[in-house]
């Protein structure tokens, strides 16, 4: 928006473009809580959404042609019924080799002011972050001129990327912007405790009960980090550590800053599709929910980097009841949405 | 209520767009507000976040590891008693580098007081209203009062070896369930002339907030102070004499 002012001075150097090919808008569709609670969704000015962008970046994802042999595609470690993360603890490469962190949901990417991606956030962008599992080796294992390569010489892909982009001449640029412009569609906000908010549907009171707890200090207190009623994303996607370990040897954001204090301290996850994307953690150390809540209440771990709102940590915890604990549970969720992960655009349309 | 770093962007703006050349005598210039952190005189940036390093008033080796706070409705005052309002508010941020808010058109003249609100009076502290500080996770807990935090500062604190958490976090006072006291107040610094675009610091010596007239024992309040009417009084209390003007160019 700044740019866009500041180009229009006097109106004498305008830049006259060429009559291109021009694809059609496609604006985001915006859940009225987002448009009413929180700043606008980050969309770089140099990749608009457009119809046919987004087509092909779904294309893309569910694709296995990005791979070294072929055989994997985004959605194989990003799936639609688990809210785009991996049911396995680890995914399994091309070659398969296992990584050590659990595969991430992708929903409200858009919303994450500070485009910092991954776990301990190492990429900036989603563009960017979309370079990495084609040539990770523990992942799809390719070049991107290999990859290149195969959609060049494809029988649709020249076509889509004209389409998409005004070229047909493919490279690892627009294959990431297409991916990311079909990333940013994927919006999750109708879960019930988004109706609760709209008025339209009544929670029970064990859900209720869960969310009180879930924001006083003095129980579970878990919104510092989590978001609250007027911050529909559900996660701050800041950096900390939640006193998983008392030794740490993932050292997660630190090893991207180099400065020790970020040793141990991993972006907080949105706390929506919890029904979806078990395993839980960077390293999807645990199975349930259950086994979330009873770290948070009582299996916290002392360490350098802990985080001060860790504040229980001298009990092990914030100490729920098992009262409480199922209603932070039902609480929990109450944030999943169904229709996000059923809804038809986001399916292989292979 | 805007922003005032959103404000910065409309002036700039402005400014670019300004396509003829004639040069009045100006009247107004900009003044950029810059908020500095000490303790006890010495500059604290977030390089020197996470080290135990600080001693309080109450003689407890301690840490920051988090320092955001709002502030809002600037006033420049006059000899006279009229004023300059800026309305508008600032959630500085060490770890983002927000720490200044740009204004301009400020009339050339003598201030002899600067004055603003420590987090929001109660006419600015409607629940949910500021999207910005939405995104940030900012708001206070409705079961608190709601609104927003005026302020986080935390870190760790050595209890002879033993390292512990605080979370200093201020904002609504709950007296007790359902009754609530607006816990903002109003800082005074000095004033200063103004006659070019100035560059005015506001400094925060972090170590008043332990110190004056209370000394804060960590001990006694560390953590869960959100809902501690005595710890959340105690703060406004010593949140009265931890700015003062700085350098003004
Ligand atoms: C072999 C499994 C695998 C494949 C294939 C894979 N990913 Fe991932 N993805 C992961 C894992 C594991 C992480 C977390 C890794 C980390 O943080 O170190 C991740 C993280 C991400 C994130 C970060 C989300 C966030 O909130 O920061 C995005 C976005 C993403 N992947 C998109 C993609 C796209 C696009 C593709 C295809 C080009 C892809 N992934 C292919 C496993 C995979
Ligand atoms: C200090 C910030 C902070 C607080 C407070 C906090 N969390 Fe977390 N939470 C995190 C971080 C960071 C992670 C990821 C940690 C990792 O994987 O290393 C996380 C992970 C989770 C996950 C796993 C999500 C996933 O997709 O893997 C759940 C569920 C969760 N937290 C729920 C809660 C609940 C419930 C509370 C309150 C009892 C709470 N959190 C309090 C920061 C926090």
């Amino acid at each position: 928006m700044v740019v866009g002012f500041l180009f229009s001075s006097c109106g004498e150097n305008e830049i006259v473009l060429p009559n291109t090919y021009e694809p059609t808008p496609l604006p985001l569709k915006i859940p009225p809580l987002f448009a009413e609670k929180i700043l606008d969704p980050v969309i770089p000015f140099n990749n608009p959404q457009t119809v046919e962008g987004v087509a092909l970046g779904r294309k893309l994802f569910y694709d296995p042609i990005l791979s070294g042999d072929g055989s994997q595609s985004c959605s194989d470690c990003h799936a639609p019924e688990n809210a785009f993360t991996d049911a396995d603890r680890f995914s399994v490469g091309i070659d398969g080799d296992i990584g050590n962190r659990n595969s991430m949901p992708i929903f409200n990417q858009a919303w994450n002011y500070d485009e910092n991606f991954f776990w301990d956030g190492r990429s900036f962008g989603l563009e960017g972050q979309a370079l990495e599992p084609v040539k990770n080796p523990i992942e799809m294992h390719n070049t991107w001129v290999n990859a290149m390569a195969s959609l060049q010489s494809h029988t649709d892909y020249p076509d889509l990327f004209f389409q998409a982009f005004g070229t047909s001449t493919i490279d690892s640029s627009l294959v990431t912007k297409a991916i990311a412009q079909f990333e940013r569609t994927l919006i999750s906000g109708n879960s019930r405790f988004d109706k609760h908010l709209l008025g339209t549907l009544t929670l029970t009171p064990q859900e209720l009960n869960g969310f009180d707890i879930f924001m006083d200090e003095t129980k579970g207190d878990c919104f510092h980090c989590h978001g609250n009623a007027n911050n529909p994303l559900w996660t701050d996607n800041i950096f900390h550590n939640n006193g998983l370990d008392a030794v740490i040897t993932d050292i997660g954001l630190g090893a991207v800053t180099g400065n020790p204090a970020d040793n141990g301290k991993f972006k907080s996850p949105s706390i929506r599709n919890l029904q979806f994307t078990a395993p839980y953690m960077h390293d999807g150390r645990f199975a349930t929910i259950d086994e979330v809540i009873n770290h948070y209440s009582e299996g916290l771990q002392n360490s350098p980097t802990i985080d001060p709102l860790m504040k229980a940590i001298a009990t092990g915890g914030v100490q729920l009841t098992n009262d409480e604990k199922e209603a932070l549970k039902a609480f929990l969720l109450s944030l999943s949405d169904s229709e996000f992960i059923n809804n038809p655009n986001f399916q292989n349309p292979n | 209520m805007k922003n005032l770093k959103l404000f910065l962007i409309t002036i700039t703006i402005i400014t670019m767009n300004s396509c003829d050349n004639d040069d009045p005598v100006a009247t107004t210039g900009s003044i950029r507000f810059d908020f500095t952190h000490n303790w006890d005189g010495d500059n604290v940036t977030t390089d020197d976040f996470n080290i135990i390093q600080f001693t309080n008033a109450n003689g407890d080796p301690m840490s920051v590891s988090k320092l955001r706070y709002l502030i809002s409705n600037i006033f420049l005052h006059k000899a006279d008693g009229s004023s300059i309002a800026i309305d508008g508010y600032l959630l500085v941020d060490l770890s983002t580098q927000s720490t200044f808010a740009f204004v301009s058109n400020i009339p050339f003249d003598t201030y002899t007081s600067i004055s603003f609100t420590f987090g929001f009076n109660e006419a600015d502290n409607t629940d949910g209203f500021y999207s910005d500080l939405n995104a940030a996770s900012w708001n206070w807990p409705e079961m608190l009062g709601g609104g927003y935090h005026f302020m986080q500062l935390e870190g760790k604190y050595l209890d002879t070896t033993v390292e512990k958490p605080y979370a200093y976090h201020m904002g609504t006072a709950r007296v007790s369930p359902g009754v609530f006291e607006a816990n903002h107040f109003e800082i005074s610094i000095d004033g200063f002339t103004h006659a070019n675009d100035a560059v005015i610091e506001i400094k925060m010596n972090i170590a008043e907030w332990f110190k004056n007239p209370y000394t804060w024992d960590l001990e006694v309040y560390n953590t869960t102070l959100m809902p501690n009417y005595d710890a959340q009084i105690l703060m406004n209390q010593n949140g009265d004499s931890v700015f003062s003007l700085g350098e003004v160019n």
